[in-house]
C-alpha cells in the first residue's frame, strides 16, 4: 500500500532523513520507534504531506504522492493524528467527530438540513465515540477534557475519516499508564475491523511488541532495522539504540 | 520632462508621510501582532496639535513654532499611545485577536470625538511654515522647499528608527519579539514593557506624520482615515514588519498616487487599492514579506 | 425525531408567539415608533448576515456597511434607470444579485488572508466603495444620493400615498415575512453540516483543512451568504429611509454594525437581532442628548469588550445558568 524509496530530507545542511526505504502492506500495523530526535515525526510529516522531501519517492496505492498536497493525500486515504492535539476547541466532542464524518460523506456541500437530522451519521459518530470510550463526554468541549481524552478524541477524528492508511503520532502519550493498553486495544481493534493499514510512532516498547505486526527502528535518520517485533528486539544494534545495552 | 520631475518629487513628498505612518503601524503590528485601527486617529492628533500650535501665537516665528509643533505632536501622540496601550490593550493580550481589533476600533471612535471636543469642527490651517520656506525653481516650475524639508525629517526619523532597531539593546529586543514572541519571552525579555514602548513609538511616528502634513493640508475631522488605509496598504504591499518593505511600499504608493492624479484625478484611493490588490493576488505575503 | 417533534419544542413555540406578536405591532405602536422599529428589523436582517461571519466562521469584518449599501443602492439605481422594473418582486432579486456579485469580489480578495488582515481589508474595500459612490456622482447621485420611491408591490401601486401610510400598512407585513424567512434560513444554515464545517474552520483551520474542508472556499461561501443577507437588509431599509446616501458605506456605519452585534451578543443566535433593534432606539436617544455620538459608541464598545464581551444575551445566558446552579445544599455530607 505504501512504498517509500530512498527518501531524503535535509534542513539546511542537516540531513534529518537519510535514504529511508520501506513498505507498508494493507492491513499491517507498523510501529516506528527510535530515540528522540531520530526523525520519526519528520518521517510522518513527509508521508502526510506537511513537509516535502529533498529527494526520494513516496508511493501510495501505486501512485506517486511525493509532492502531493496534504489535502490530496487525505482525499486518497492518508489520515493522521497530531502529537500536540489539534481539535476544534469551541465545538462539542460529538461535533468534532461528526464534522469529520460530514466531510467524508460529502454532506458539507449538499446538506441543507440541521445537523442533528442526519440521524445515521450522528449515530455513527456516537458509535465511534463509544468505540474509543468517550461517548459520555460527547457534549463537552475539548477544553473540558483531560489530556488523555483529548488524545483519544484526536485519534478518533483521524479514524473517522475512514482512510486506508492511518498515521498515529504517539497516540498514548499523555494517557494514564493504566489506560494505555485499553486505549491501544480500542484503536487497534477498530483499525483491524476496518482493515486499515497503520503506522504508529510509539515509545513504549511493551505496546510496540504487543500490537505491531512489524517494527521500523529509526536512528539519526536511518532505518537500522525492519522486521517482526520479537526478531528485531534481539538484534544487538537495536538493543544498543533503544536500551543502551552493549552486547 | 521637468513636469515629470515635479510629479516624482510630489510622489516622494507624499511617500514621506506614508513612510512614517506605515512604519509606525508596522512596528506595532510586528512587535505586538496588533493591527492598530486607531493609528489614523493618532495621525490626526499630531495634525491638530501642530496646526494649533502654529496658529495659536499669531504670525510670529512660524518656523520655530512649527518645529515646536512637530515635537509636541510627536510627544502628545506618543503619550496617548502609551496611555492606550497600558489601559486598554494590555488587558486584551490573553484574548482573541479580534478583541484587540475591537478595542482599537473603540479607541478610534473615542479619539475622533475627543478631537472634536477639544478643537471643535473647524479646520485648522497652518500654512505659514510652507509659505515662509519659499520655493526653488526646477526648469520653469516652482517647487516648495517645504517638501524637501518634510522628506528630510522623514528620512531622519527612518534612519533614527533603523539605528535604534539595529544598534541599541532595546531595539534588538524589540526585533527579537517580532520574530518569535515565545522564544523572546523564554529568554527573559520583558514583553509587557517593550510592547508599551513599541506602541508608543508607533503612535509617535503617526503623530509626527500628521504634524508634517498640516502646512499643506488643514487639520480637519476625519483626516486620519485615509492615512490609516493607505498605511495599511503600504504595510501589506511591502510585507509585514519590514522597514525596507515600508520604505519601498511607501515609494510605490506615493509615486502611483502622484502620477495617477495627473491622469485620473478622481480615482485616487480606489486606484491605489486596485494596484495593491493585484499585487496581493500574486503575492499574498507582500513584496518583501516573511 | 421528525419535523413534528421539532415543532412542539418550547423554543419553536416561543418564536411562533413572537411572530404573531409582531403581526400586531402596527396596531400598538404610534407611526413614528413603528418606522423606527422597521429600521431596526432591517438592521436585524443585516446583523444576522454579519454574525454568520463573526460567530460561525470566526471572521470580523469592518466593512459590512458597503454590502448594506450595495443592496440599498441596487434599489435606488433600479428606480432611477429602470423605473418600469420598479416592482418589489424584481427589486429584491436584483438587490440579492448585486450583493452576490459584490460579496463574491470582496470575499475573494479578503478570505485569502489571515483573520486580522481580513478585518482591515474589508474596511479598506468598503472605503473604496464609499469613494466610488461619492465620486461617480453622475451615476450614483454622489453625496446627495438617490431618492427612493414607493415601489409597486405585487401589482398594487402606492403612488400618491404618503410614505408613513405605506410603511404602516402593506410594507410592514412584507418586511416581517422577509425577516421571518431570513431568520429561518439563517438558522438552517448555521445548524447544517455546512454550518458545522464553518465552525470547525473558526476553531482550527489547520485541522479543518486536514479533514478535507477547503478552508478558503468555505470562507468565501460564508462571505457571500453574509453579503446576501446584509444586502437584503439594505434593500428593505431603503424603502423605510426613503433615501440612500453614500454614508452607509462609510466606516462609521460598518463600526455600528459591529457594535450592535456585540451589544446584543454574538454568541447566541438571536443576539444580533436584539442588538440591532436595541441599537436603533439607543442611537436615536443618544443623538438627541449629545453631539458626541462616536465618543459614546467608542466608550460603550470598550466597556462591552472589557466587561461584557458576550453582549446582553451572553450576560443573560450566564445569569440564567448561575441561577440554575444556585440552589445547592449547604449541608455537608457526613
Amino acid at each position: 500500500m505504501l512504498r517509500v524509496k530512498e527518501l531524503k530530507k535535509d534542513f539546511g545542511k542537516v540531513r534529518i532523513i537519510d535514504c529511508a526505504a520501506f513498505e507498508v502492506r494493507a492491513d499491517e500495523i507498523v510501529s516506528l520507534v527510535g530515540p528522540n530526535g531520530a526523525g520519526k515525526t519528520t518521517l510522518v510529516n513527509l508521508i502526510s504531506g506537511h513537509i516535502l522531501p529533498t529527494s526520494g519517492r513516496i508511493e501510495f496505492l501505486d501512485r506517486n504522492i511525493t509532492f502531493a498536497s496534504p489535502y490530496k493525500r487525505i482525499k486518497m486515504g492518508v489520515a493522521r493524528n497530531f502529537q500536540i492535539t489539534n481539535l476544534f476547541l469551541d465545538s462539542s466532542v460529538l461535533d468534532n467527530v461528526r464534522t469529520c464524518l460530514f466531510s467524508v460523506y460529502g454532506k458539507i456541500k449538499r446538506g441543507i438540513l440541521p445537523a442533528s437530522y442526519y440521524r445515521a451519521i450522528t449515530q455513527e459518530a456516537i458509535e465511534i465515540l463509544d468505540l474509543f470510550g468517550i461517548s459520555e463526554k460527547k457534549d463537552l468541549t475539548p477544553p473540558n477534557l483531560s489530556e488523555g481524552d483529548k488524545k483519544i478524541l484526536d485519534t478518533a477524528m483521524a479514524f473517522a475519516l475512514k482512510s486506508k492508511f492511518l498515521l498515529l503520532d504517539e497516540p498514548t502519550s499523555g494517557v494514564a499508564t493504566g489506560d494505555k493498553f485499553k486505549v491501544m486495544d480500542t484503536i487497534v481493534s477498530a483499525i483491524r475491523r476496518e482493515k486499515m493499514a497503520c503506522m504508529i510512532i510509539e515509545h513504549d516498547m511493551d505496546i510496540v511488541s504487543d500490537y505491531s505486526d512489524r517494527v521500523l527502528v529509526l536512528s539519526e535518520g536511518v532505518i537500522i532495522a525492519n522486521g517482526k517485533p520479537k526478531e528485531i528486539m534481539e538484534q544487538d544494534n537495536v538493543k544498543e539504540i533503544l536500551f543502551g545495552v552493549r552486547a | 520632462m521637468e513636469h515629470w520631475i515635479v510629479y516624482l518629487l510630489n510622489g516622494l513628498y507624499f511617500a514621506s508621510f506614508l513612510f512614517l505612518t506605515s512604519l509606525g503601524l508596522s512596528i506595532i503590528l510586528g512587535v505586538m501582532g496588533i493591527l492598530n485601527l486607531a493609528h489614523g486617529s493618532l495621525f490626526a492628533i499630531g495634525a491638530f496639535v501642530a496646526a494649533w500650535i502654529v496658529g495659536a501665537f499669531g504670525d510670529n516665528s512660524p518656523l520655530t513654532l512649527f518645529l515646536v509643533g512637530l515635537l509636541a505632536a510627536l510627544g502628545v501622540a506618543g503619550v496617548v499611545g502609551l496611555a492606550l496601550e497600558t489601559s486598554l490593550i494590555r488587558p486584551m493580550y490573553k484574548r482573541a485577536l479580534e478583541y484587540q481589533l475591537l478595542i482599537t476600533f473603540g479607541a478610534l471612535l473615542l479619539i475622533e470625538d475627543l478631537i472634536k471636543m477639544i478643537w471643535g469642527g473647524t479646520a485648522y490651517y497652518a500654512s505659514k511654515p510652507f509659505t515662509v520656506m519659499g520655493n526653488f525653481g526646477i526648469g520653469s516650475n516652482q517647487y516648495p522647499f517645504y517638501f524637501i524639508f518634510a522628506m528630510l525629517i522623514s528620512m531622519a526619523a527612518g534612519i533614527g528608527i533603523w539605528m535604534v532597531m539595529s544598534k541599541t539593546r532595546v531595539g534588538i529586543m524589540l526585533r527579537s519579539i517580532s520574530m518569535d514572541r515565545e522564544m523572546a519571552q523564554a529568554m527573559g525579555i520583558q514583553i509587557g514593557k517593550l510592547n508599551t514602548l513599541a506602541f508608543g513609538m508607533g503612535a509617535a511616528l503617526a503623530g509626527l506624520a500628521g504634524a508634517l502634513i498640516v502646512p499643506t493640508t488643514p487639520a480637519l475631522l476625519g483626516i486620519g482615515m485615509d492615512p490609516l488605509i493607505l498605511a495599511f496598504i503600504v504595510v501589506v504591499l511591502g510585507g509585514l514588519g519590514s522597514l525596507k518593505g515600508a520604505l519601498i511600499g511607501s515609494l510605490i504608493v506615493g509615486e502611483t498616487r502622484s502620477i495617477g492624479i495627473v491622469f485620473f484625478p478622481e480615482i485616487e484611493l480606489p486606484l491605489l487599492f486596485l494596484i495593491a490588490v493585484i499585487i496581493l493576488v500574486f503575492k499574498p505575503e507582500g513584496l518583501f514579506g516573511r | 425525531m421528525g419535523v413534528k417533534n421539532a415543532i412542539l419544542k418550547p423554543k419553536f413555540l416561543v418564536y411562533l408567539g413572537c411572530f404573531i406578536l409582531l403581526l400586531f405591532i402596527p396596531r400598538v405602536l404610534p407611526v413614528y415608533h413603528l418606522i423606527l422599529f422597521e429600521s431596526g428589523i432591517t438592521f436585524a436582517i443585516m446583523a444576522l448576515g454579519f454574525n454568520l461571519l463573526l460567530r460561525y466562521t470566526g471572521l470580523l469584518s469592518f466593512g459590512h456597511g458597503a454590502l448594506f449599501a450595495v443592496g440599498a443602492y441596487a434599489v435606488g439605481m433600479t428606480g432611477k434607470y429602470f423605473p418600469e422594473l420598479y416592482r418589489i418582486e424584481i427589486l429584491i432579486p436584483v438587490a440579492l444579485l448585486a450583493s452576490f456579485v459584490v460579496s463574491a469580489i470582496f470575499g475573494f480578495i479578503c478570505v485569502r488572508h489571515t483573520r486580522v488582515f481580513f478585518s482591515i481589508l474589508a474596511l479598506a474595500l468598503s472605503m473604496v466603495l464609499f469613494a466610488l459612490l461619492v465620486k461617480l456622482y453622475n451615476i450614483t447621485g454622489g453625496s446627495d444620493g438617490i431618492h427612493i420611491e414607493l415601489p409597486v408591490m405585487f401589482g398594487k401601486s402606492f403612488e400618491g400615498m404618503k410614505r408613513f401610510e405605506f410603511l404602516s400598512g402593506a410594507y410592514y407585513y412584507l418586511l416581517i415575512c422577509v425577516f421571518a424567512a431570513a431568520t429561518i434560513i439563517m438558522f438552517a444554515i448555521v445548524n447544517s453540516p455546512f454550518g458545522k464545517a464553518l465552525q470547525s474552520i473558526r476553531d482550527n483551520e489547520v485541522r479543518a483543512e486536514m479533514i478535507g474542508i477547503r478552508v478558503r472556499r468555505y470562507r468565501l461561501y460564508a462571505f457571500i451568504l453574509s453579503g446576501l443577507f446584509t444586502g437584503l437588509g439594505g434593500a428593505m431599509w431603503s424603502f423605510v429611509n426613503g433615501h440612500v446616501t453614500p454614508e452607509i458605506a462609510e466606516w462609521v456605519f460598518s463600526g455600528e454594525i459591529v457594535y450592535m452585534t456585540l451589544l446584543g451578543g454574538f454568541m447566541v443566535f438571536e443576539g444580533p437581532i436584539i442588538g440591532a433593534i436595541l441599537f436603533t432606539y439607543l442611537r436615536l436617544y443618544a443623538v438627541s442628548i449629545t453631539q458626541y455620538w462616536m465618543f459614546l459608541i467608542g466608550a460603550t464598545l470598550i466597556i462591552l469588550v472589557l466587561l461584557l464581551p458576550e453582549g446582553i444575551t451572553g450576560g443573560f445566558v450566564k445569569l440564567v445558568s448561575k441561577m440554575r446552579r444556585a440552589p445547592s445544599t449547604g449541608v455537608a455530607q457526613c
